[in-house]
């Protein structure tokens, strides 16, 4: 796109902005687009989003600060940037959405920044977890989290266990390195040493290689980040069966016991030890009241870091229509959320004026099963914590 | 020396989770010259089938194993009877558009019946534990699968060239009208073989399943695998197979071993070397 092109771009999308402005003004809906995968492999993340913004709305009487709610549903497949962009500019120029949520792979969150910039839509991050991500566009807020997050309080605990020697073995893609790299620096402050790093390649089946270098590492714990689904499932395998829990050498990971894929484990994943931020087992009414929402909408619905990220984004979304009263005014909105700070199903959260990222409690869990389900049980609470990816 | 060892066995188990999956599609692509990319769909149903059938009503594994094979060759017979058929004599192009057409639907069934979750196949007491190997342990569930790799192996290669099945076989591939005017049920052995080649590939389903998760995508996820198992191992050649997926798998764990940042990379330069060396298949000249 050339200077003129982009700068008529521009004055295309302020014109829009002006009318539906004055529109917006009359009418009394409120519209959300929300952007995530809704087909394909990854197709249960939009379903999960879906399921954590209708049940949100619905727990509040189906309309939010006094106004209806439409949801616009976008689906961009896999991490897909290209098309995201496409599809939010419609959203933005065609839809005229006041507000936008969802996003589950950070090339995609990327690739919108430059859009909500201009159009000055309020954006919340319900999954992605890359820490630069807010940094791209002063509209951005997230109600996830970020590997830096979670992991720099885990490794600062397995430093006070007396782990001298950790092994990390991470998925060889953006977020893996993120979490050798935040596991490395803050381990090795703590005054731990990190005796070998393995990049699994990402296309990896057969754990059973990089087990045994674990094994021979001669490590007293393993530091571990997958991406979700199957390859979870086959490195927590490939742990047990080849004798590492045995071994006695523990492991520490962050998301690997996501509810969505727990209970198929089996009890391969009891004594597991993981930081995270939010567990389904939570004990507190505000998640009562948010597993008795997601449930009444759909009796199997799970309760998730996805759906409760979505369902968080959704209370921020809603106290922005109060602030502005229904009005389009990306401005004002964005000041409201600098200042939030609520208790969340996952415990008390906060946005971060400066960074606009989730301020928020970090556990410390262990599987466990109760009533014949695995749960993750909090065990710890680390207290509340930045990203350290951004504040350095 | 212990990583030699390490490279050797990890390799080994590997390679026969490959030939596992991969025999199916020796059968039906190599001998029946059927390109059939819905192959790991049948592997799925397979899979899914011991899956709920282990889970859901609480079978014995052993009992489950047996039945879903079954379950699959009778789905595999069903459509082959009344749709496959049909595109024997059609362009490879268009066989393949109508099975990866296949795989498709049946991935998107496969979503809506069970869900996009992971599905686990309960493993009896007997192959949930490990090997003591003296110096390092084994999942017990992979000597069994190197047995049955084995077995499937001897079993077919007999089948294929010393039984009466067998010739019939090759020759309704090779010539069909003259086999059926000697008198050969050229039909029932077309049948015959696909539900074989179907029941090859649940077994790899149920049993591959330790390292391939099963899950709605799974029919096209591992089809490259499959595919350059039975590439590099030569059309048709259930031996080639073989050997190609223990070569194959064993350089694949050397490489995670040795250089795992390099990803897949010696995985697939292995099989540009093998295919530039013998295009035919490994044991043919």
């Amino acid at each position: 796109m050339n200077l003129s092109a982009r700068s008529w771009f521009g004055f295309l999308l302020l014109a829009i902005g002006l009318i539906s402005t004055s529109l917006s003004a009359s009418a009394q809906t409120i519209k959300v687009g929300i952007v995530g995968p809704f087909s394909g492999p990854f197709a249960h993340y939009g379903t999960l989003f879906k399921n954590g913004v209708e049940a949100y709305v619905a727990s509040q009487g189906g309309k939010l600060a006094g106004k209806d709610i439409e949801f616009i549903y976008r689906d961009t497949g896999g991490p897909n940037p290209g098309l995201t962009k496409t599809l939010v500019q419609e959203l933005i120029v065609k839809d005229k959405v006041d507000y936008l949520g969802g996003f589950v792979f950070t090339p995609n969150a990327f690739a919108v920044a430059p859009l909500i910039q201009q159009s000055q839509t309020p954006t919340v991050i319900f999954n992605a977890a890359t820490s630069a991500i807010t940094d791209k566009s002063e509209f951005f807020i997230r109600t996830s989290y970020t590997l830096w997050q979670v992991t720099v309080p885990l490794a600062q605990w397995a430093a006070k266990q007396n782990l001298k020697k950790v092994v990390t073995t991470v998925t060889d893609y953006g977020p893996g390195i993120d979490a050798e790299t935040a596991f490395k620096s803050e381990f090795s402050k703590q005054g731990g040493t990190v005796v070998e790093s393995i990049r699994m390649p990402i296309a990896t089946t057969d754990f059973a290689p990089f087990v045994q270098r674990i094994k021979a590492s001669g490590a007293q714990a393993v530091y571990t980040f997958l991406p979700g689904g199957p390859p979870n499932l086959g490195f927590v395998k490939a742990y047990n069966e080849n004798g590492l829990a045995k071994a006695g050498i523990q492991f520490l990971g962050t998301a690997e016991t996501d509810e969505f894929d727990l209970q198929k484990f089996g009890d391969a994943a009891i004594g597991l030890t993981t930081a995270f931020h939010y567990s389904a087992a939570h004990d507190s009414p505000a998640n009562k009241k948010f597993i008795e929402a997601l449930k009444k909408r759909d009796p199997n619905a799970v309760a998730n870091y996805a759906s409760v990220g979505a369902w968080d984004g959704m209370y921020v979304i809603h106290k922005m229509i109060e602030a502005t009263g229904g009005q389009r005014d990306g401005l004002k909105a964005l000041v409201s959320a600098r200042s939030l700070q609520w208790e969340s199903p996952r415990g008390p959260v906060r946005i971060d004026a400066k960074t606009r990222h989730i301020v928020q409690n970090v556990y410390l869990r262990k599987v466990e099963k109760l009533g014949g389900l695995l749960v993750n049980k909090e065990v710890q609470s680390f207290g509340p914590q930045i990203d350290y990816g951004l504040d350095k | 020396m212990q990583t030699l060892l390490n490279i050797s066995i990890d390799g080994v188990a590997y390679g026969m989770v490959l030939f596992i999956i991969a025999v199916g599609m020796s059968v039906t692509l190599g001998l029946m010259r059927f390109v059939n990319l819905s192959h790991g769909a049948f592997a799925m149903i397979g899979g899914y089938c011991a899956a709920l059938l282990t889970r859901e009503a609480q079978w014995s594994f052993w009992l489950a194993l047996p039945v879903a094979l079954l379950v699959t060759a009778a789905f595999a017979v069903l459509l082959e009877s009344s749709v496959l058929r049909h595109l024997y004599k059609r362009s490879e192009l268009e066989q393949v558009l109508f099975t990866i057409g296949l795989a498709f639907f049946l991935i998107a069934t496969t979503n809506a019946l069970a869900g996009p979750q992971v599905q686990l196949i309960l493993l009896p007491p007997l192959l949930a534990g490990s090997v003591d190997l003296g110096f390092r342990t084994l999942p017990a569930q992979r000597l069994f699968v190197i047995g049955a790799g084995l077995i499937v192996a001897a079993l077919a290669t007999w089948t294929v060239a010393q039984t009466r099945f067998g010739i019939w076989l090759r020759a309704a591939v090779d010539n069909a009208d003259t086999a059926s005017t000697l008198g050969i049920p050229i039909r029932t052995v077309q049948c015959a073989s696909f539900a074989a080649g179907a029941a090859l590939a649940a077994l790899g389903g149920v049993l591959g399943a330790e390292l391939m998760p099963l899950e709605p995508y799974y029919a096209l996820k591992y089809l490259v695998l499959v595919l350059v198992v039975v590439a590099v191992g030569g059309m048709g050649s259930i031996l080639g197979s073989l050997v190609a997926a223990l070569a194959l798998g064993t350089v694949e764990t050397a490489s995670k071993y040795l250089a795992s940042e390099w990803g897949n990379l010696f995985f697939f330069v292995a099989m540009a070397l093998l295919l530039a060396w013998r295009p035919q298949g490994l044991l043919k000249r």
